[in-house]
């Protein structure tokens, strides 16, 4: 049987997009969960259970980020992910009008 | 990736407060030699050290900047620089960071960022990163002897991405 694959497109939308705290609670959801992640931004892709990794990506807020899982539960993890980084907003704040 | 437009280490490193031997394994001393540093190189004001030293401490407490392999990036964001501003310590008996990989940290790279421009803290933290992720670029750090050799190290790896 093939491995499950999901795949989304995110967007960061709290001011001071993916710094380490973010990258941090990212890793730590991408950790939970028994899959192969990786996130892309423009040409670089990254692996998203790799918290070095994740800080290279250096997404500003507007930056939209490919994700993309492998494995039984990706559909979940891809849902947890897009909730932490568009409905969370990592609990931080939006730009300023 | 579009190297072309990667913020250099040039552009945000202060080579004049590079301590090639922090001297200290101690967290909380380490952070106060490399601010004490940026401030002697008149990188932060007047006035300004104490508090900012407080204020790297209190972000450390929040969550450890150790991300393991031997390195740790502390920061904070901070109005008394108009543009991100840095510097690195290294040390050979290694520091207690409470790394995420519980490892001793050997190599320190200090950041302060300014309040308003989120934009390019990111940009340093993505220059770092490319680089402290390289095995190769850990260990040459790691080796370096003097502030002659931290400086030319970071000079090459702004000439050459892969390193």
């Amino acid at each position: 049987m093939d491995t499950p694959v999901c795949e989304t497109e995110v967007e960061i939308k709290n001011a001071d997009g993916l710094h380490m705290r973010p990258a941090m609670q990212f890793v730590d959801i991408a950790n939970r969960f028994d899959c192969s992640i990786t996130v892309s931004s423009g040409e670089t892709t990254v692996d998203g259970r790799s918290i070095m990794e994740m800080s290279m990506l250096a997404a500003t807020v507007g930056t939209k980020l490919k994700i993309k899982a492998e494995g039984d539960d990706a559909e979940q993890l891809i849902e947890a992910l897009r909730e932490l980084v568009e409905e969370k907003m990592f609990g931080e704040p939006p730009p300023k009008k | 990736m579009n190297l072309g437009d990667m913020m250099k280490f040039s552009d945000f490193i202060c080579f004049d407060a590079v301590i090639p031997d922090l001297g200290s394994s101690d967290r909380d001393s380490v952070i106060s030699k490399l601010v004490s540093a940026l401030d002697e190189a008149g990188k932060l004001g007047e006035g300004n050290c104490k508090k900012i030293t407080k204020a790297v401490i209190d972000r450390e407490m929040e969550a450890s900047t150790g991300m393991g392999k031997g390195i740790a990036v502390p920061h904070v964001k901070h109005k008394a620089v108009k543009d991100v501003i840095g510097t690195v310590g290294l040390c050979g008996v290694g520091i207690d960071f409470s790394a995420l990989d519980k490892q001793p940290v050997y190599s320190v790279i200090l950041l302060i960022s300014p309040v308003d421009f989120p934009d390019r803290h990111l940009q340093a933290m993505e220059k770092i990163f490319t680089h402290i992720q390289q095995e190769k670029f850990r260990k040459f750090l790691r080796q370096c002897q003097n502030a002659e050799q931290i400086e030319d190290l970071l000079k090459e790896a702004d000439e050459d991405p892969s390193l």
